[in-house]
């Protein structure tokens, strides 16, 4: 087959991102990333724990998928955070066991961490886990040690593949949702969206919580996605005490556990829980009193003391796409040639999303009897933000000399300047959560209250755009309804009509 | 990079930070720089367009705007250095005494030397996670200041159907503020059996507009994921638990957040400055002066007021301090104590000297009728028909009383008589 093969990835999540950086390395795709929010990284990939996972976690029996790209993606990511400039902690994860029992599970986890490769696991005393983890609970009786996990911004890493990606040739496309694929003579000829129809001949279905629907549209699948809920609590940067270590308990057979974690922005947060969802439910992101007990319950159980809860500064939820079968789902089909998926991306998705991303490279290899040519041309790095806060007092002075938007501080919390907001309006935020997740801004102490307006200021100026129609995730998610008299201007209206 | 030195420096520019400024000015300090952090004076006044402001200070009934353009007019007529759209980050005790405020302007950093600081940053507004409003979060939540800075600073509306989380003054005066443009404001929920604010917004603001409010109500959940489309209340019992059974919901686009208020005190408290966990203000004694010799705390980062005009009385008292500071230097003395007593939730000044008059500026823990507010051990006591936690109390006690004090502390307590 020769040619360029156009590629259409459904989802600018992390699993999409991370396939669309792959294509991004060569000549033979023109590669266009569909994403039905305003943003990228809002679904799946916004809402989790943001663990880079050592590997030991999955069964390689029951879910050779998960087992073998979670420790792949594992190496990857050591690379990637370093070309992508992505901020994370390598600072690995415990497993902390509470008795005899526990310890047993320690020992399973061991062995099916070196059966997935996963390298430098041990099991530690009391006395070792006491100064890895000055922090963990003093009834703890054993853990298990895994230094090669870490702690990302996922956010950020999604922000990153996708800003490289586009460097490198990508088409973003953003509020565009898939309504239907075209498929002629077996063959993928085309997605309708609801803003046009691509022609592709492939198409990647990365659509996490909707990718059962995606795959329904292209008649193959057989499959379904469950909903399961996750919440969390984030405590104020100033809480004490912290962790510097990722604390888990054992696992059971639903879930990893409550985790207590501390952030790439040195936030101390805990959860999830897991809660499964009906079907109908994949936008629930609602907070529970019972969840969140559950959660503070759990979490207090790892650690010696969690901070006051008068230092929480937020909850959230996300959810995650639990496959019917448990396993991802990475497959192409013999009855539409070009339909690949990239599916049921639960945890560890995030971990594994590198990995996946070389595996669909393998499989449009295969499918497309390709030997793909490297980009003359593509460039492997991207760098963030340049972040007022983590500057020197000297950097300061100089940014602020070269830039003087630095010098203008627009959320005092996180110390986030004009400039930075600028500049993530560049790289393509147009929404107040937009910026936040690009920098911070409206993240700190206040969640919003002193500087949400500011940054709606910003957007509205560089956007050229009325106040109140800017919005906090997109179309119908305006910060006003009108401008003050709105609901005047209509009232005449309607009364100056019945007059006329 | 730029570097002044001046004699003093005032850290917000709101009414307590102005009214510092003018006073220290007619006080004779000659050099003094005023740090604002927004592009214009006068704090959350110019967006507070009702009535109510000054009756005590200026001794007429006024808007915010007018407040703040009185003040801005004597302003004018002082050689007081603004510098607006300046964000003071960090504030250093040099082993000399002297202080230095560094931080950043639009195009340059900045480094300002004084002998004394006024800090007035005033405070920010509580968000839902701190009194656990639960459900998604959807646009369309905002807390009361901050719909006040859309619809009057910079006018957008940022709903249709509105509920008030809480009765305080602020609450009830934007459930008013909603209803004169227009909006169908459903209701003001109260967790308390009792409204939070004065007597005359209760009348003003929500009888004269025919907005119920709902006292011994919690709102627990926000329901909407892209914009609010409701919210979920239920009756609360004395101990403001849940009361099964009892729940309710409420169509609406926007609920705002009248849910308390906190002292802006981080740069303090990382320069060193004790804070008082009940005010969460910074400790301070009758000179307002806090634990940091030479800075001083005035308004609502001191201590969060009712009325505009303490916070503007703070300031000046605060001026009075530095500017004794500046010319001949505060006296060391030992201060006594002031300690919280029955139903005393919260009191200013926490230390005292005793040789000079003081205003102590407080709060009740509990509603109670008939009450004296006793100083016990100067044998002196104030009547009030009644105590809300909601209204501040003020008393004024003088240095001749204060020197009959001969205990290390005087504790101040509220009894029903």
């Amino acid at each position: 087959m020769g040619g360029l093969i156009r590629v259409a990835i459904i989802g600018a999540g992390v699993v999409g991102a991370s396939i669309s950086r792959v294509l991004s390395m060569f000549e033979d795709f023109e590669v266009h990333l569909i994403e039905k929010e305003a943003d990228v990284g809002w679904g799946v990939s916004k809402a989790n724990t943001g663990i880079i996972h050592a590997g030991y976690d999955d069964e390689p029996d029951l879910f050779p998928l998960r087992a073998k790209l979670c420790a792949e993606g594992n190496l990857i990511w050591h690379e990637w955070v370093k070309d992508l400039d992505i901020p994370i902690r390598w600072c690995g994860s415990l497993v902390l066991a509470f008795n005899s029992e526990g310890e047993k599970i320690l020992e399973e986890l061991l062995d099916r961490g070196i059966r997935n490769g996963v390298p430098s696991l041990e099991i530690i005393d009391r006395e070792k886990l006491k100064m890895l983890e000055p922090s963990s609970s003093k009834n703890a009786t054993a853990a298990l040690w895994a230094p090669t996990a870490g702690q990302i911004s996922p956010w950020d890493a999604v922000a990153a593949l996708v800003e490289n990606s586009i460097a490198n040739g990508v088409k973003l496309h953003l509020s565009t949702e898939v309504r239907g694929i075209k498929i002629v003579e077996g063959r993928i000829s085309g997605l309708e969206t609801n803003k046009s129809f691509l022609e592709v001949d492939c198409v990647i279905n990365a659509a996490g919580l909707y990718a059962d629907k995606i795959s329904e549209m292209a008649g193959v699948g057989g499959y379904y996605i469950k909903p399961k809920k996750g919440e969390y609590l984030i405590f104020d940067k100033d809480a004490e005490p912290k962790v510097s270590r990722i604390i888990f308990p054992t696992p059971t057979p639903i879930s990893k556990g409550v985790v207590v974690t501390t952030t790439t922005d040195g936030n101390l947060m805990i959860g999830p829980n897991a809660q499964d969802l009906p079907q109908n439910l994949r936008e629930d992101k609602s907070n529970t009193y019972d969840g969140l007990k559950f959660i503070w319950e759990s979490a207090s159980n790892l650690v010696n003391k969690l901070p006051p809860r008068n230092k929480v500064i937020r909850f959230f939820a996300g959810l995650r796409p639990e496959p019917s079968g448990g396993d991802f789902i990475i497959r192409d089909y013999d009855e539409v040639f070009g339909f690949i998926e990239a599916s049921g991306m639960r945890s560890p998705g995030l971990t594994s999303a590198p990995a996946v991303a070389q595996m669909i490279l393998d499989a449009l290899k295969a499918k497309f009897d390709l030997n793909p040519k490297l980009k003359a041309g593509w460039n492997r790095y991207r760098r963030r933000i340049k972040r007022f806060s983590e500057m020197t007092f000297e950097e300061r002075i100089k940014a602020v000399n070269e830039n003087p938007g630095y010098g203008r501080i627009i959320c005092v919390d996180e110390l986030v300047a004009e400039a930075e907001i600028v500049e993530a309006i560049r790289r393509g935020a147009t929404t107040i959560d937009g910026i936040k997740f690009r920098t911070r801004a409206c993240m700190g102490t206040c969640q919003g209250s002193s500087c949400t307006y500011k940054v709606a200021v910003i957007l509205a100026r560089e956007l050229n755009v009325p106040l109140w129609s800017v919005s906090l995730k997109g179309p119908g998610t305006e910060i006003g309804i009108g401008d003050v008299k709105a609901l005047f201007k209509e009232k005449n209206k309607l009364e100056g009509e019945n007059q006329g | 990079m730029m570097g002044e030195n001046y004699d003093l420096a005032i850290i917000g520019g709101g009414p307590s930070g102005l009214a510092s400024a003018i006073r220290a000015w007619k006080m004779g300090v000659e050099s003094i720089v005023l740090l604002e952090e927004s592009n214009f004076l006068g704090g959350v006044l110019p967006q507070c367009i009702h009535p109510g402001f000054g009756l005590h200070y200026f001794r007429e009934d006024l808007t915010g705007p007018e407040f703040a353009a009185k003040l801005l007019d004597q302003l004018k007529s002082t050689g007081v250095n603004v510098l607006s759209g300046s964000y003071a980050e960090h504030l250093e005790i040099k082993s000399s005494g002297e202080k230095e405020i560094s931080g950043y302007m639009y195009g340059r950093a900045f480094k300002v030397k004084c002998k004394a600081v006024i800090y007035a940053a005033g405070c920010r507004e509580r968000s839902r996670f701190e009194v656990n409003i639960l459900g998604d979060r959807p646009v369309g939540v905002y807390t009361a200041g901050e719909a006040q800075t859309l619809m009057d600073m910079y006018g957008v509306l940022p709903g249709s159907e509105i509920v008030v989380v809480g009765s305080g003054d602020v609450g009830l005066i934007m459930a008013r503020r909603f209803a004169l443009e227009g909006a169908d404001v459903k209701a003001v929920v109260e967790v308390m059996p009792y409204p939070g604010g004065l007597t005359r917004n209760i009348v003003q603001c929500l009888e004269d507009f025919h907005i119920p409010l709902y006292l011994s109500c919690m709102v627990t959940e926000i329901k909407g994921s892209g914009r609010v489309e409701g919210v979920k209340i239920v009756r609360v019992d004395e101990k403001l638990n849940p009361i099964n059974g009892s729940e309710n919901y409420l169509k609406c686009n926007a609920v705002i957040l009248a849910v308390g208020l906190k002292p802006r005190v981080e740069l303090l408290a990382k320069a060193g400055a004790l804070i008082d966990e009940a005010t969460g203000g910074p400790v301070v004694n009758d000179w307002l002066e806090t634990t940091i010799p030479g800075v001083f705390a005035a308004g609502n980062v001191l201590v969060i007021n009712d009325l505009v005009d303490y916070a503007a009385e703070q300031g000046e008292r605060a001026a009075e301090s530095a500017a004794k500071l500046i010319h001949e230097g505060l006296p060391a003395f030992k201060f006594k104590r002031v300690v919280l007593g029955r139903n005393v939730r919260l009191i200013v000044p926490h230390l005292i000297s005793c040789i000079q008059d003081v205003t102590f500026y407080g709060r009740v823990g509990k509603p109670e009728e008939n009450v004296q507010f006793r100083f016990e051990e100067i044998g002196r006591a104030f009547k009030l028909p009644i105590a809300r936690p909601s209204e501040m109390f003020r008393f004024k006690i003088s240095a001749d009383d204060l020197l009959r004090l001969r205990d290390e502390k005087i504790m101040v307590n509220v009894v029903k008589v």
